[in-house]
């Protein structure tokens, strides 16, 4: 139907993912919220559920089988995040998200600031990108800027201009999660190497279908969640070049992160296990390191190309209906599509779709700073994952005009 | 009746179940009571972070009955048509009346099924009526009601 080169066989994936077996509202669930959550393949919760049936055990502690085979699975899980980021074992953390990923480099490397020193963000952060600094900044008296977005890009030029010698973290998103943006962080990351500072990604909406080689980015630290990749949720990862994770404090104290402890005082563990206190999320790791496998099966080559192609789809074909504004650049960008329908509020909007069976997110998307550039206060995203189809791009557009009917918003009182 | 397989197949949606109602629309797209007043008892504005809704509203009492009440709002369908609704509600109501407003009016007036993702923007409107007379309540004994421009 669609002339598009198609290199993955989607009808046969999204056999592989349950959720797709049901009806929703009587309608197939066509699915576009993966930004928020991207669904799960049965190898996911098969293996999941076998860690919790056959060998579950806490790890690094027992000397019995079920603990040897628990700390086993745990161990691969570090192993694989390891190989899909080019990165060393060591470097990688498990944590509970891309939040507390952050959380830890923001507490970690903030106390160590002096008044007057300075951390750049940018204004398309997502608030777990912008509270942890922005709340520790006021505590060590560091002060926060944010590189400008211009026409959907960010503005490397003010960039080049607030990384000044001040300037001691920079920490940066890798894709929007509302505009899908591919910022240039390899370029930031030079431009902030070549101050002296640290550079952060947070790769939360590019690790799910790009590419990523830590060593090739040349960031000092990098986070991402597990839910959002098609893992478990309550699990994430940190990135961190060992020598800087080997000075740095831990984040959170407690058990398994120690090497000793006496009523006077701790020696730590060596990294990962510093950062990794208390019993981990043991089933959330190995979920995560099969949802690596599932991914690598298909390939972030293809996943990304795929992705690529619907969106192209979907901008040319939501661009046909009067009255829709996309936020976001035509082209270097993933599959979030970010847009409002003149007339119709984004609330209302995601409702009336979800009558036909399609979930799409609606709302400030965690971006407020954001929404403020962009002169709104909310808006709708449909985010594409490579188990979505060109039938449901069709879907969408049809919801779209059904909405305009529903709210009777004729094309002459379009802007 | 069959019961569905899948607790999330309801099948195709009802008329009743259509939130889009006629009055809903009209509320929306024409909104009564809209704008600020110039004298008010309180003025009190909330927002709903998750959607970015807005609603900021001015009630003035006199003899501790409402005397003109006023919106200023941005947002969903839901949330505007429940603030106009809701103001209309109160003109002339009893201080005492007014703090009572339980969310049960709200949804009656609205007259459709709400699901837990949309309750919060159909109860914007009652949460900033009542912090606003909380506010009053706060600082003013409710014999003496002070004016404030």
């Amino acid at each position: 139907m669609h002339k598009t080169k198609i290199i993955l066989d989607i009808d046969r994936i999204k056999k592989d993912f349950p959720i797709f077996s049901q009806k929703i509202n009587g309608h197939s669930l066509v699915y576009l919220d993966s930004a928020a959550t991207a669904q799960k393949p049965s190898l996911v919760i098969e293996e999941t559920t076998r860690f919790y049936t056959e060998y579950n055990s806490n790890i690094h502690r027992g000397a019995h089988k079920l603990g040897e085979l628990a700390t086993i699975a745990y161990e691969e899980a570090h192993e694989k995040i390891a190989k899909f980021l080019g990165a060393d074992i060591e470097e990688i953390i498990f944590t509970a998200g891309t939040t507390e990923s952050l959380n830890l480099v923001a507490y970690s490397l903030v106390k160590t600031l002096k008044q007057g020193d300075k951390i750049v963000l940018t204004e398309m952060e997502h608030h777990s990108n912008i509270v942890p600094w922005q709340q520790l900044a006021k505590q060590y008296g560091v002060n926060i800027e944010y590189i400008k977005v211009k026409d959907f890009q960010l503005d490397i030029e003010h960039a080049k201009k607030i990384i000044d010698s001040k300037t001691k973290i920079v920490s940066v998103m890798h894709a929007s999660n509302v505009l899908g943006t591919i910022n240039p962080i390899k370029e930031l990351a030079k431009i902030t190497h070549d101050i002296g500072a640290l550079f952060v990604v947070d790769a939360a909406h590019s690790a799910p279908n790009m590419k990523i080689n830590v060593k090739d980015i040349d960031c000092d630290f990098l986070a991402f969640s597990g839910h959002k990749i098609c893992g478990p949720t309550g699990i994430g990862v940190l990135y961190g070049k060992k020598h800087l994770l080997d000075k740095m404090s831990p984040f959170l104290y407690g058990g398994h992160m120690i090497s000793e402890v006496t009523l006077k005082d701790t020696t730590f563990a060596d990294v990962p296990s510093k950062f990794e206190s208390g019993t981990s999320n043991i089933a959330g790791a190995i979920g995560l390191g099969y949802a690596i496998d599932y991914i690598n099966k298909i390939g972030l080559e293809n996943i990304h190309y795929y992705e690529t192609e619907l969106a192209k789809y979907a901008i040319e074909t939501l661009k046909k209906i009067v009255g829709v504004k996309i936020y976001g650049p035509d082209e270097n960008r993933t599959g979030v599509i970010s847009f409002n329908i003149s007339g119709i509020h984004a609330h209302d909007v995601a409702t009336i779709l979800d009558r036909e069976g399609i979930a799409i997110r609606s709302g400030n998307h965690c971006a407020m700073p954001l929404m403020n550039a962009l002169g709104i206060n909310a808006c709708n995203r449909a985010s594409i994952y490579f188990y979505n189809t060109f039938d449901d791009i069709d879907n969408l557009v049809e919801a779209i005009k059904k909405a305009k009917k529903i709210f009777k918003v004729t094309n002459e009182t379009s802007e | 009746m069959q019961k569905p397989e899948n607790p999330n197949d309801f099948g195709e949606l009802t008329e009743e179940e259509d939130i889009y109602k006629e009055n809903i629309l009209d509320h929306y797209k024409h909104p009564h009571n809209t704008g600020s007043l110039k004298e008010y008892s309180f003025k009190h504005k909330e927002l709903n972070p998750l959607c970015g809704d807005t609603i900021e509203m001015f009630v003035l009492f006199e003899n501790e009955k409402v005397k003109h009440v006023s919106f200023i709002g941005h947002g969903c369908a839901i949330s505007q048509a429940s603030a106009s609704m809701l103001t209309d509600y109160i003109k002339n109501k009893d201080l005492e009346e007014v703090k009572n407003i339980k969310r049960d009016v709200i949804l009656e007036m609205l007259g459709i099924k709400i699901g837990v993702v949309r309750m919060k923007c159909a109860l914007l409107s009652l949460r900033t009526l009542s912090k606003g007379v909380d506010k009053l309540s706060g600082t003013h004994n409710k014999d003496n009601i002070g004016l404030c421009r």
